[in-house]
């Protein structure tokens, strides 16, 4: 869409004298179908075409900071969980690598495995909802009851390992809350089995739907600069082109021992964005495959890490010095050295940062969340500029941001 | 290949008044305010550290010196690496720096919410507002002094005010918020003790 | 004849293929059974409230699967998420919009009380601004919590004497 399309009629019409063209201001938001959550976008509309863009971010802004100054590390996990609500399991593995780093923790390889599958099933659910959400605001509703029904098993599964469907609070500072279940590895592989077939089936709805394809090809195309300069990340930097992969360019959590691709697009448009999550999912699946075969044996947690890691209940009943340090631990917090972290994970939304500043103790002192919805959403003023009112759904939709993380 | 410390050393070599930050991870340099945008574009145009991934800012505290500092994480895509400039605010009552929109748009709602949060302004920012609370709140949330659960304001709409009656109060606390503080190590201070921001709305303090 | 005002009493005195009853039984009956809810989706519970929507779950089972966002055509408002104070004058105003009679469900413990958020910058529950007709715990609820909700509403539409109220303006 040119930005100084004019509209049939308009030159002569206005040349008569016969209409003045006003700009028509409009609020799109925070209660709307398909804002993703509470985001208001005010608009300059001339016509139909937007010229102007501004979002309002804010609406769910919790204090996620400022309560974090009065947690302790573990006390804040289920804080993390709400972060990007679609995909708890990857934001809570990030804050525990990004707080283990401050005492330079390793965690045995079982809780990596641990991690990087429920991280890549979050990534799989994640971007089936945004899917979802996405075809549900152009017009699909089918592809939103298909990828609920595949989530509704993972779903299953997360229940399974941590005891809620989707707020999970499974990672803990040194390792996880409790060991997989029987089996559970194996019907993670049975689902992925049973997963990839309905994901074709979910995509061939849309990716050569001559509809979707007219409302998402060249629509809120990002160049490769441009989401360099505003910091976008994850799948919405591969769209535009930019190879760019936590996972692959400085992996954690035993990553490299996975082989994957990474898929990256060409055009920048919303289209390609949609076919690099689709792209991600499969990945994902090849991802947890290897993990569950290559499944080490061994510890959850970090056992060595005394002032950090609980120690197991039949010891804390029955020692005194576990006991103690059961106690210390709870109340105090896990005794973190003073010093300063950034750690960068690849989310499903783009990369989780946490810059956490801790002057030693079981407490931060200053805990930012660096947070890819809300660099993905500071493009929109630039992207949505020329485009249709209609479109602007389509942006939306294919920038694919969660309001919880964007705001805290 | 370590790109990251090169930088780092390169900069040092050519400002003068950079110094080592400690840090458990990343290269970090201590900048002054004046040579804050130097910095900032020789590591862009010249180290290839072309995204901004961060800004923040710390307020270690009334009483300390400096009391704000801003920082900085620049991240390159081609060499994987990040760098953090930390930027201390010369003034603690009125805290400013130049602001790095000219150098990354991406950098105009980072700073935007540290404005909001901290109340530190930045210098050439084309449109500095709040941005993640309401427009007219008149506090600055993530200073230390003021309290987790709030001060009592007034909601941003007086219609629905007067319509309902409501207000943004302190959040009930009973007390708490109940935490170990931050630091100390020492074994009388680490319990975790009733900080006490804010008693519960139906009973005042006692002895307030 | 019906025994009480709840009952539609299927089994009254039926003269060919009329059944005789109650309005408030009928009126009851009709609005509790086809609630459109105007899904206030703030968070996290939001996620809920869409499975609750989708296949396994199914609100459609309850007449409920309209989600209507417009407050001119929506019944019951499910605050599923949590109210923030910059959010609330939202919130408020798009249950003032909405058509009597109406109820609003507090999905969720954001909803009900302001949740684990004790902070600035979130309201204490969203009954401080709304007249709020059932609470659901929960962080976030189950679907079924939900769907428990959503019955526990009509039961108490059910006891509402929605004729007298209707008649007299």
């Amino acid at each position: 869409m040119p930005a100084d399309y004019a509209f049939p009629d308009s030159e002569t019409k206005s040349a008569r004298g016969e209409f003045e063209a006003q700009r028509m201001s409009i609020s799109m938001g925070p209660s709307h179908p398909s804002t993703h959550g509470v985001l208001r976008l005010q608009m300059e509309l001339d016509g139909e075409v937007v010229r102007k863009a501004e979002p309002v971010i804010g609406y769910l802004h919790r204090g996620d900071e400022k309560i974090a100054e009065n947690m302790t590390y573990n006390q804040f996990v289920p804080y993390t969980d709400r972060l990007d609500y679609l995909a708890p399991l990857a934001n809570n593995m990030a804050y525990a690598i990004a707080v283990e780093k401050l005492a330079k923790l390793e965690v045995p390889p079982r809780c990596q495995a641990i991690r990087v599958i429920t991280a890549e099933m979050a990534r799989i659910s994640a971007h089936l909802l945004g899917l979802g959400a996405f075809g549900i605001d152009v017009g699909a509703w089918t592809v939103f009851l298909y990828s609920f029904t595949e989530r509704e098993k993972l779903y299953r599964l997360f229940e399974e390992l941590t005891g809620a469907r989707f707020t999970t609070s499974y990672t803990r500072i040194g390792g996880v809350a409790r060991d997989v279940p029987e089996g559970w590895t194996g019907r993670v592989d049975a689902f992925c089995e049973q997963f990839l077939p309905r994901l074709e089936e979910t995509l061939s709805l849309l990716t050569r739907n001559k509809i979707f394809v007219d409302r998402t090809a060249g629509i809120g195309v990002i160049s490769k600069e441009d989401a360099i300069a505003f910091g976008l990340t994850g799948p919405n930097l591969r769209g535009s082109g930019v190879p760019l992969d936590l996972r692959k360019d400085r992996p954690y959590s035993g990553y490299e021992q996975y082989d994957f691709d990474v898929p990256v697009g060409t055009r920048g448009d919303g289209y390609d964005r949609y076919l690099v999550r689709g792209e991600e999912m499969r990945q994902s699946v090849r991802i947890i495959r290897q993990a569950i075969a290559k499944f080490p044996g061994g510890s959850w947690q970090a056992e060595e890490a005394k002032r950090i890691v609980k120690p197991s209940k039949d010891r804390v009943l029955t020692s005194m010095e576990e006991l103690i340090q059961n106690f210390m631990i709870v109340t105090e917090g896990p005794q973190m050295p003073a010093g300063e972290v950034y750690f960068e994970a690849e989310n499903p939304k783009g990369a989780l940062g946490f810059y956490i500043v801790s002057k030693g103790g079981g407490v931060p002192w200053r805990l930012k969340i660096r947070a890819p919805s809300f660099c993905n959403l500071s493009i929109l003023p630039k992207v949505c500029v020329g485009a249709m009112v209609a479109d602007i759904v389509s942006i939306l939709g294919s920038l694919d941001f969660v309001m919880g993380e964007c705001d805290r | 290949m370590p790109a990251a410390p090169d930088a780092v050393a390169a900069l040092k070599g050519r400002w003068a008044g950079l110094t080592d930050r400690p840090s458990l991870d990343h290269p970090a340099v201590n900048v002054p305010a004046t040579e804050l945008l130097g910095v900032l574009r020789s590591l862009k145009e010249e180290h290839g550290f072309d995204m901004l991934a961060d800004v923040t800012a710390v307020d270690w505290a009334e009483g300390s010196r400096p009391r704000f500092t801003v920082v900085y994480h620049v991240f390159s895509t081609v060499g994987h690496e990040y760098v953090r400039i930390a930027c201390a605010c010369p003034d603690g009552a009125a805290p400013e720096v130049p602001s790095a929109v000219g150098l990354w748009p991406g950098a105009n709602w980072h700073e935007r919410e540290v404005f909001d949060m901290f109340g530190i302004r930045f210098a050439g920012h084309p449109d500095l507002r709040r941005i993640l609370m309401w427009d007219g709140y008149p506090h600055f949330p993530l200073r230390k002094d003021f309290p987790l659960a709030g001060i009592e304001t007034e909601l941003p709409d007086p219609e629905v005010v007067a319509e309902t009656k409501a207000g943004a109060i302190a959040a009930p606390m009973m007390g708490g918020p109940f935490v170990a503080k931050a630091g100390g190590i020492n074994m009388a201070e680490t319990e975790p003790r009733a900080k006490d921001e804010s008693w519960s709305e139906r009973r005042p303090k006692p002895g307030a | 004849m019906v025994a009480s005002a709840t009952e539609l009493a299927y089994d009254s005195k039926i003269e060919g293929e009329v059944i005789v009853s109650r309005a408030d039984a009928v009126i009851n009956w009709i609005r509790s059974n086809s609630m459109w809810p105007m899904p206030m989706g703030l968070a996290c519970c939001a996620i809920e409230l869409m499975a609750v929507a989708a296949s396994r779950f199914d609100i459609a089972r309850f007449g409920a699967e309209v989600m209507r966002f417009s407050p001119k055509q929506a019944d019951v408002m499910i605050v599923a998420g949590t109210v923030t104070y910059k959010m609330s004058t939202a919130v408020r105003r798009i249950y003032d919009q909405m058509l009597a009679p109406k109820w609003v469900i507090a999905m969720g413990a954001c909803a009900s009380t302001g949740g684990m958020y004790r902070s600035y910058a979130v309201m204490q529950g969203v009954d401080r601004i709304l007249p709020v007709d059932v609470y659901v715990s929960g962080c976030p609820p189950r679907p079924e919590a939900l769907l428990d909700a959503l019955v526990k509403l009509q039961g108490k539409v059910a006891r509402e004497p929605s004729a007298s109220k209707l008649l007299s303006a």
